[in-house]
This record gives structure tokens, C-alpha cells and sequence, in this order.
């Protein structure tokens, strides 16, 4: 035992960085919609970025540490408590045993991430602990958290160890964190408006020049019936294509902007199926994905046209920042022991 | 050397899905050969994956290859140093592939996956739509079906989901005006000149014609589909007792 559910909230579900290799039997990737939030969070507290974690969607969730544990939350902030006191994100936290952490409003985005230390102790299943809802397998028992469910954690490894360690001096307090942070990682949860890089997807040049223009230059908005497997966006003007096309399906991938009867498009996100027959429009660069998956209904932002080239070189430098992240981490409770 | 003239001979489009994915098409209609191709492309770079290959996904007529951008960037060599995009990298080595000799599918045995259909009744509450839209019995209807050979072409929609090519016209029918909300597991369904089995529970608007017991995703096995491309599927007729010991054998 080491972390019970006393509320769920909205959706929780435990994720990873997805189920890779089984795209082709129609086995959709999931995985954390904001990677680099969970990849972060895993990093803080000396896991590997792959480790299963808890994704926590807008607000409600109430969790109880049942022993001592070294936690980290990163992305949406959700007012979050440790009986009563503030518990900061986007750095290693020690919770004492029997503090009950509650996740309140939520002042920016839209997901928060909990790693523990060791990871979260749940089957693998195809090579992933990530939950698949329609499936109803991975994660835990295959479902969404509810009230009343117990969260077991693997073995903390050395680099764990040694941060709980450095931490654990003062008893007083329900919770202990160092000075450190990596809320750097966190501009992606705060920006109010964001601008979402991206690529004219194979099917750009069979849209209306006036389609292709107002895809880059008008202000679209998050629609209600948005969830993990895709964002329906909403715009003044529709989008059409110069011709009725009959596309073939053929596999689409995370962040593939397609545009269904109605003109209004779609962003295909973590748990997106494996193909689709939509005309794709554009395509959401990697490094802005998790900045999109923070945005809620409701929300608004604009798409910025950047080449192929641009994309990956920004995903590239986005890479070197997470392996920064790592390095830097280890050495500071490396130096500190 | 036959196969080497034939491979280059293919119409072929390299397009970015992505910064992490590619798409790679080899035809621009259903058929045999576009999915002998597909197939064969496939199995060449599952062979060999090339480094920083994650994995590939046939369609009808296009294979999908998600590569990690990093590693394929750290192992250009060569005439790959002065590539300007990673896409550039992956689509040159995807080209290698069809300068090799292309594993020959035929050598694989085709199989024939038999699937055990319950039709009409609680099973398939569409049976008499089907049959009327085609102005001929339910029997018809069921004998029309379960005739015939039907090629999977590729899985996509949902887990386990076959995409079936050979049903006949005569018992093509439009799908339902308003979709189900919920479609249990096995149903066989027709919409339009398609037939196929939902896999798993979902919404959906084909006329459902049957229910098979038989497990299309099979989460536990290594291969989680009970299906793959080029397997060739027909479907048996079975009464409702037969579905009912049929359903206790698979569990």
C-alpha cells in the first residue's frame, strides 16, 4: 500500500509514454498527453522519464500518502495541498506518511502529473503501463481511478534514495522540498494564447487558399467535446476543400490536424486511432503537443506554419533540454551526498 | 531480379507525417497488388529496421514508418551527413529497402481464418433491414455472406479491427441514420459495400447482421490480433447454442 484514492476527480489514470509497436493491430500509442510535464516529473524524482505516473485531469482529485514518499508534480497548476500547506510543483517533495494530498482549482492548463519514486506499480501490458480506456486494458484494471483504489509503487532506485535522504531531516512539517526546481519545463502550462507551431499536413494544397489562410491566421478555440483521444477546435471561418475528395485511410500520428464534414478541424492526440480517412490539414510540431494537451475547452490559440526543417530542429534542442534536465538533477544529489 | 525491376517500377510518394513520421505510398486505390506491396514493404523494414525505427503501420495503400528523430540524426552517415531534415534520412533509407530483394509473401502461407457468425435474432437486429434495403430473405442474406472469401486488408479503427475487401454488392446497405451508442464485442456489421466485426465496444453505425464469440483483440497474446493483413476470412453460420459453447471455449 502506499497511495490511496480517496477522490478521483474529473479523469485520473495511470500513463507512461505510450504503447509503441502495436500500432498496426490497431492498438492506439496513448500515453501522457503532456510528455514532457510527465517526463519531468519522473526526472525529479530519480525515476526513468518512462515510468508509469498518475495524469490528473482539471481539478478534484484527492490522494492519501499511506507511508513516507518522494512525489513530483509538474504541469497544470491545481492548487495543490498537503494537509492544508501549498505543496509546490515541478520539484522532488517528501510527504510524510498520512498527509492527504488534495488537488484543488485549476489556475493554468489542463493536466497535472504525480510521479512517485520507483514509479507506479502496475502491470505492463504490450510493453506499456499506460491505461487504454476502450481497450479496458493497461493501467489500473484497465479504467479511469476511482474512490477507494490503491496505488502500490516499485522499488525506489539509488538517485531516489539518496534525494528522500537529503530530505528527510526535518520530521515537523507534512511535507519537505528542497530550494530547486525545474519550473522552467512549466512555460508551456502558463502561456495564456498560445501560438501552435505547425506543418502543412499531405492534404494542405487541396484546400481553398482562403481554407489555408485562415488555418495560420485565425483565432481558434477549444471545443466541449475534447478528450484524450482528440481536440475539436472552433473557428469563425469553416474550412473546404476545392473538390470532394475520397481519401483511403492511412495512418495518422499525435498532433495530426484533420478536417472532417463541417470544416471545423480536428487535433489527433494521445489516445487518437491508429488511422483515419479525414483529409489532414496540418501537422502540430512534437515540441508544441504537450503546450496544446494543456489547453482546456474554452481555451483559445492560433497555429504558426513552420517548416518540416524548423520542427525538427526544435525538437532536437527540446530533447537536449530534457537530458540537460536529467544530468543536472543527478548531479546536484550527487554533490549535495 | 524479376522482383528488383518490379519494385522500382512502383509508383511511390514519400510524405512527412510529422517530424517523427513519415508515410510512404505505394498506390492511390484499393487493390491485390497495392496490398501485395504494402505487405512486402512491410515485412522488409520489420526485418531490418533501420536505427531509430519505432515501428510501421500498412494501410490500403501506404506504409507508415514512426521514427525517433534523435537517433536516426546521431546515425547518419555518409551521403546522409549532407541531408538538411531527418525526413530526408528516413526517406532515403526507406527507398534502400526496395533496392533490395523484397521478402516474397507468397512464401509465408496464406492463412484462412474461419470465424463462426450467430446471424439474425438478438444478435443481429439489422438481419431484415439488410434483407429488405436488397429485396431478398434474411437466408439470402446469411448465404450471400458466409459464401464468399473476404481479404483483410489492413486493422486500424480499433484494436483488432479488420478492414475487409470481397463482400458482395447484393447485400450492400447504407449505415443507420443515427449510429448505436454502444455495439457489443463480435458484432458483424455491413455499411455500404463493407462488412466487418467490431472488435471491442464502441459506438457505431453499421447494420449489424451477427455476433461471432470469437475474440478479435487478444490483449494477453503476443500478437494481440486474432487477424492479420492477407489473411483471407470466412465467416460459418452457427446456431445460438453453438455461439453459447463457442463463448465458454474461449474463456
Amino acid at each position: 500500500m502506499s497511495l490511496s484514492i480517496l477522490r478521483p476527480g474529473l479523469l485520473t489514470t495511470v500513463q507512461d509514454l505510450g504503447r509503441h509497436g502495436y500500432q498496426k493491430y490497431g492498438v492506439l500509442t496513448g500515453g501522457a498527453m503532456d510528455t514532457g510535464a510527465a517526463r519531468a516529473a519522473n526526472l525529479l524524482v530519480g525515476n526513468e522519464e518512462h515510468e508509469a505516473v498518475l495524469e490528473l485531469t482539471l481539478h478534484g482529485a484527492e490522494l492519501l500518502a499511506e507511508k513516507e514518499m518522494l512525489l513530483a508534480i509538474c504541469g497544470a497548476d491545481m492548487s495543490v495541498t498537503a494537509d492544508g500547506d501549498s505543496l509546490p510543483l515541478w520539484r522532488p517533495v517528501l510527504v510524510r506518511s498520512g498527509v492527504v494530498i488534495k488537488f484543488g482549482a485549476c489556475l493554468s492548463g489542463c493536466r497535472s502529473y504525480l510521479a512517485v519514486a520507483g514509479g507506479i506499480d502496475v502491470p505492463n501490458v504490450m510493453g506499456s503501463r499506460s491505461t487504454y480506456l476502450r481497450g479496458g486494458i493497461g493501467g489500473f484494471e484497465g479504467r479511469a481511478l476511482k474512490s477507494g483504489d490503491v496505488l502500490n509503487t516499485k522499488p525506489a532506485g539509488l538517485l531516489s534514495e539518496r534525494m528522500k535522504s537529503q530530505l528527510s531531516g526535518d520530521r515537523a512539517e507534512s511535507i519537505a522540498a528542497p530550494l530547486w526546481h525545474a519550473s522552467h519545463f512549466a512555460i508551456a502550462a502558463s502561456l495564456a494564447d498560445p501560438i501552435i507551431r505547425a506543418m502543412p499536413g499531405s492534404h494542405f494544397g487541396r484546400f481553398t487558399e482562403g481554407s489555408q489562410q485562415a488555418l495560420f491566421g485565425q483565432t481558434y478555440q477549444i471545443a466541449l467535446q475534447s478528450d484524450r483521444m482528440g481536440y475539436r477546435l472552433e473557428g469563425a471561418q469553416k474550412l473546404a476543400l476545392t473538390a470532394p475528395q475520397e481519401l483511403l485511410s492511412e495512418a495518422v500520428a499525435n498532433g495530426t490536424v484533420q478536417l472532417p464534414e463541417g470544416g471545423n478541424p480536428i487535433v489527433l492526440l494521445a489516445d487518437r486511432q491508429t488511422t483515419g480517412g479525414y483529409p489532414r490539414i496540418a501537422q502540430v510540431a512534437s515540441v508544441d503537443i504537450p503546450v496544446f494537451a494543456q489547453l482546456k475547452p474554452g481555451d483559445r490559440f492560433r497555429f504558426e506554419a513552420i517548416t518540416q526543417q524548423e520542427a525538427e530542429r526544435l525538437y532536437l534542442y527540446s530533447e537536449r533540454d530534457m537530458r540537460m534536465l536529467k544530468a543536472a538533477i543527478s548531479l546536484k544529489v550527487n554533490a549535495a551526498n | 531480379m524479376e522482383k528488383q525491376k518490379q519494385a522500382k517500377a512502383w509508383s511511390l510518394e514519400l510524405l512527412p507525417l510529422g517530424d517523427a513520421a513519415l508515410l510512404m505510398r505505394v498506390g492511390s486505390a484499393i487493390s491485390i497488388e497495392t496490398r501485395r506491396r504494402v505487405q512486402m514493404l512491410a515485412a522488409a523494414v520489420e526485418a531490418q529496421p533501420f536505427t531509430g525505427y519505432r515501428e510501421c503501420v500498412p494501410s490500403f495503400a501506404a506504409v507508415a514508418v514512426h521514427y525517433d528523430p534523435l537517433l536516426v540524426r546521431r546515425s547518419r552517415s555518409g551521403a546522409e551527413l549532407a541531408h538538411e531534415t531527418v525526413f530526408e534520412t528516413v526517406s532515403a533509407r526507406m527507398r534502400a529497402y526496395l533496392e533490395q530483394e523484397l521478402p516474397n509473401e507468397a512464401a509465408q502461407s496464406a492463412r484462412t481464418i474461419e470465424i463462426p457468425v450467430c446471424y439474425g435474432g438478438e444478435y443481429g437486429p439489422d438481419l431484415a433491414f439488410v434483407a429488405k434495403h436488397n429485396g431478398i430473405t434474411e437466408q439470402e442474406v446469411v448465404a450471400i455472406h458466409s459464401d464468399a472469401a473476404y481479404l483483410v486488408y489492413m486493422l486500424g479503427f480499433a484494436p483488432g479491427f479488420p478492414y475487409l475487401g470481397g463482400m458482395s454488392e447484393r447485400i450492400a446497405a447504407p449505415r443507420r441514420q443515427t449510429p448505436r451508442t454502444s455495439i457489443p464485442q463480435g458484432s458483424v456489421g455491413i455499411a455500404g459495400k463493407q462488412t466487418g466485426v467490431y472488435s471491442v465496444s464502441t459506438p457505431g453505425g453499421w447494420q449489424l447482421i451477427g455476433r461471432t464469440p470469437l475474440a478479435l483483440f487478444r490483449p494477453q497474446e503476443p500478437i494481440p490480433s486474432l487477424l492479420r493483413p492477407g489473411d483471407s476470412v470466412r465467416f460459418k453460420p452457427i446456431a445460438s447454442e453453438e455461439y453459447m459453447s463457442y463463448l465458454e471455449g474461449e474463456r
